[in-house]
């Protein structure tokens, strides 16, 4: 009978990949027009001139919409008035207005395609601008062109500072550049067409606690801005427009995972201990201080992965010694008297630093990065190391060197820290004799010489994330291969397997500090290999160390060796499943596909 | 019926050279005449009507340029615009 009726008819669900765990429910919010498909239809005849016409009614709508914005400005800020000026100018500029006009009529295709197609020409004109004040004024066109979009989609696009309630964002994807200006309070949960549990969206959004869905292909064509959305990042379910039904049972299944939150996170300062006595200790990735009281409030021993890139990656110059030096007694003393796990510059390869470069590389991930970069940059390196040994008398501090391939590498670490020992011994300057060297584990031959190179160092940690990546030689970021990114790979397990033997033969304890060892189902693997400390994301301490306190030791052991045996990801997937759920039932509302089980 | 054509020079005075602002009063000043107006840099030629193609054109300060106008009022327009730019659109610094 009406909009609000035909609205309940419209429900639509959508499967995606359920990448950081909650329940969200609220307004579909596009972070960015560019970055999601342009409905591209082609028109017969007598669509041609309601077409020409729904466009001529958008850009006078915004002709209206910014007259008012100027009528209302305050006398102090007249001289914005100038601005809206020359958006008035843009929205009717021939190159944009006659333009897009003409491709509808000349090309029978819709407002949306055409006017894309009209400011692609205009952006190529600009890109061309070698003066880059002049060339930033494409911004000026974004904003008028971003303005029509969404009058012609029927709502108007917003600029996220504005929005006065929370929203859900939908985006094509999401840069690293777009979720840094992302004020978290402002965001109920993130919608993806593409991207993977291990895409930057999904980790954000993980270490944000906010509950995300990626990877569901097209959805950014299918909702309409301001529409109510179910986000259940649980499951991977998305649902648009939902009916009365739907919305009363996700609301229900909202308020079961909060009180599931509180009663964990309520017991999760507590040690994870299986129930046959295997300790395992459970910490923290961090980047910045600022993460160190949620890594506190969700229980962490410590952290286990301290990542040092934020200071490099931020800025133009390099951070000197007595900057990392007081950033790292910070997060040491903020954490003491846990331990605190330092990993030593790890840029290169996607992660790049303006002021440390060494030119384009055909195959960055391959290439000069991590201790790589750090051994050919001495200086940089040698910065770093003092910092961390200057800061190591505030608690406990241990040392991780990444993408160690051989013992090469050690030796040449080692040659640079007894340098760096003797000098401060010489001028008496304070640091811990006995700090814990460790590598990580994340190059497969890391993995076949690990007896060799747990005699040389303290610990080991595995990354997963570059180990799976490597030994699979799939780049995870790019979206024609991320599906093969397999962690339940017989090979990666057997890597994991290996690796932890050959340590505690050597007498070396193991940890892992991938996304690997913050997934829940694979908590009883992990447990059964003998990983001696997992570190992750704060917010799945709490469901780890649970489920680690519910599992025995001996009963995972044998769990493993099973899986180890088995021909293939899928097989490995399938067993662990069925014991997950057997184990766990009380794990069962939780997880993919079994929603509609709950009844409580 | 021969239209009158007229081209002056005219020097960017103004610091930022003609970002948004500048090049929105010139498109608009442009736009109240009936003549065409053309503003040229070198080779390229724009129509001064357009504020997107002013703006491509990418002026600097100190670029220099030539304002054509052909139509009934091409006089008054290049004056004017002549003023304009010469002004340095009341934000030289």
């Amino acid at each position: 009978m009406t909009a609000a009726r035909q609205n309940n008819h419209r429900e639509i669900v959508f499967n995606g990949v359920g990448a950081s765990p909650g329940i969200a429910i609220g307004r579909a919010f596009f972070l960015d027009k560019y970055k999601f498909k342009i409905p591209q239809t082609v028109l017969s005849g007598h669509e041609i001139g309601p077409e020409i016409r729904r466009f001529k009614k958008a850009v006078s709508d915004a002709e209206n919409h910014i007259n008012m914005l100027m009528a209302g400005l305050p006398d102090e800020l007249s001289s914005h008035s100038e601005i809206f000026k020359s958006h008035l100018l843009m929205l009717k500029d021939r190159m944009i207005y006659n333009q897009t006009l003409k491709l509808i009529a000349e090309r029978k295709i819709n407002a949306e395609w055409a006017l894309s197609l009209a400011v692609e020409h205009a952006r190529g004109l600009f890109s061309k601008i070698t003066d880059q004040y002049i060339r930033e004024r494409v911004k000026d066109l974004d904003y008028v062109v971003e303005r029509i979009f969404g009058l012609l989609s029927g709502h108007a696009a917003g600029d996220l500072s504005k929005v006065r309630e929370p929203v859900i964002i939908v985006a094509h994807d999401l840069s690293p550049a777009d979720t840094v200006q992302i004020d978290p309070s402002k965001i109920l949960a993130f919608v993806t067409d593409i991207g993977s549990r291990t895409s930057h969206t999904a980790i954000l959004a993980r270490s944000l606690g906010i509950p995300a869905v990626v990877g569901l292909e097209n959805i950014t064509s299918e909702v309409f801005s301001g529409e109510v959305l179910v986000v259940d990042g649980l499951t991977g379910e998305v649902v648009i427009a939902p009916e009365d039904d739907t919305l009363a049972l996700y609301k229900k299944k909202q308020t079961c995972y909060i009180r599931y939150r509180q009663d964990i996170i309520y017991n999760s300062h507590l040690p994870a201990v299986t129930r046959d006595g295997f300790a395992v200790k459970v910490k923290a990735n961090i980047e910045l201080a600022d993460e160190i009281p949620s890594a506190r409030f969700h229980g962490a021993d410590g952290i286990g992965l301290l990542r040092t890139e934020y200071l490099y990656l931020t800025r133009k110059e390099l951070p000197g010694e007595e900057e990392l030096f007081t950033a790292y007694r910070d997060i040491i003393t903020a954490m003491a008297p846990n331990p605190v796990t330092i990993r030593t510059l790890d840029i290169g390869g996607d992660k790049l630093a303006a002021p440390v470069s060494f030119g384009e590389e055909l195959n960055p991930a391959l290439g000069l990065r991590a201790i790589r970069l750090c051994l050919k940059a001495p200086d940089l390196f040698d910065v770093q190391l003092r910092a961390i040994l200057r800061a190591s008398v505030y608690g406990r501090v241990k040392m991780l060197f990444p993408l160690i391939s051989g013992r090469q590498e050690l030796f040449e670490i080692r040659r640079h820290l007894d340098e760096i020992r003797e000098k401060f011994r010489g001028l008496g300057i304070p640091f811990d004799e006995h700090m814990m060297i460790g590598i990580m584990i994340e190059v497969p031959t890391a993995v076949m010489i690990a007896d060799i190179l747990a005699k040389e160092v303290d610990f080991f940690s595995i990354g997963t994330n570059d180990l799976i990546q490597y030994s699979l030689a799939i780049d995870r970021a790019n979206e024609h291969v991320a599906h093969m990114y397999e962690p339940l790979h017989p090979g990666i397990l057997r890597m994991i397997h290996y690796t932890v033997e050959a340590a505690h033969k050597a007498g070396i304890e193991v940890a892992m500090c991938g996304e690997m060892a913050g997934e829940p189902m694979y908590i009883p693997i992990l447990v059964g290999i003998g990983l001696d400390e997992l570190s992750m994301n704060a917010i799945a301490i709490p469901r780890v160390k649970r489920l680690i306190c519910l599992c025995d030791k001996d009963e995972c052991s044998v769990l493993v060796k099973r899986l180890l045996e088995m021909p293939g990801p899928q097989d490995v997937m399938a067993a662990l499943s069925a014991f997950f759920h057997e184990r766990f039932p009380e794990e069962r509302w939780l997880d993919p596909g079994l929603c509609q089980d709950i009844n409580a | 019926m021969s239209h009158n054509s007229l081209e002056v020079e005219v020097i960017i005075l103004n610091r930022l050279g003609l970002h948004a602002r500048p090049a929105s009063r010139f498109a608009s000043l442009a736009s109240e005449f009936e003549s065409d107006v053309r503003l040229i840099k070198d080779d390229a030629v724009v129509d001064g009507k357009s504020i997107l193609e002013v703006l491509t054109l990418a002026c600097p300060m100190g670029s220099r340029l030539k304002v054509r106008a052909s139509g009934p009022d091409a006089s008054a327009a290049v004056l004017a615009l002549k003023a304009l730019i010469e002004s340095g659109f009341g934000e030289r610094d």
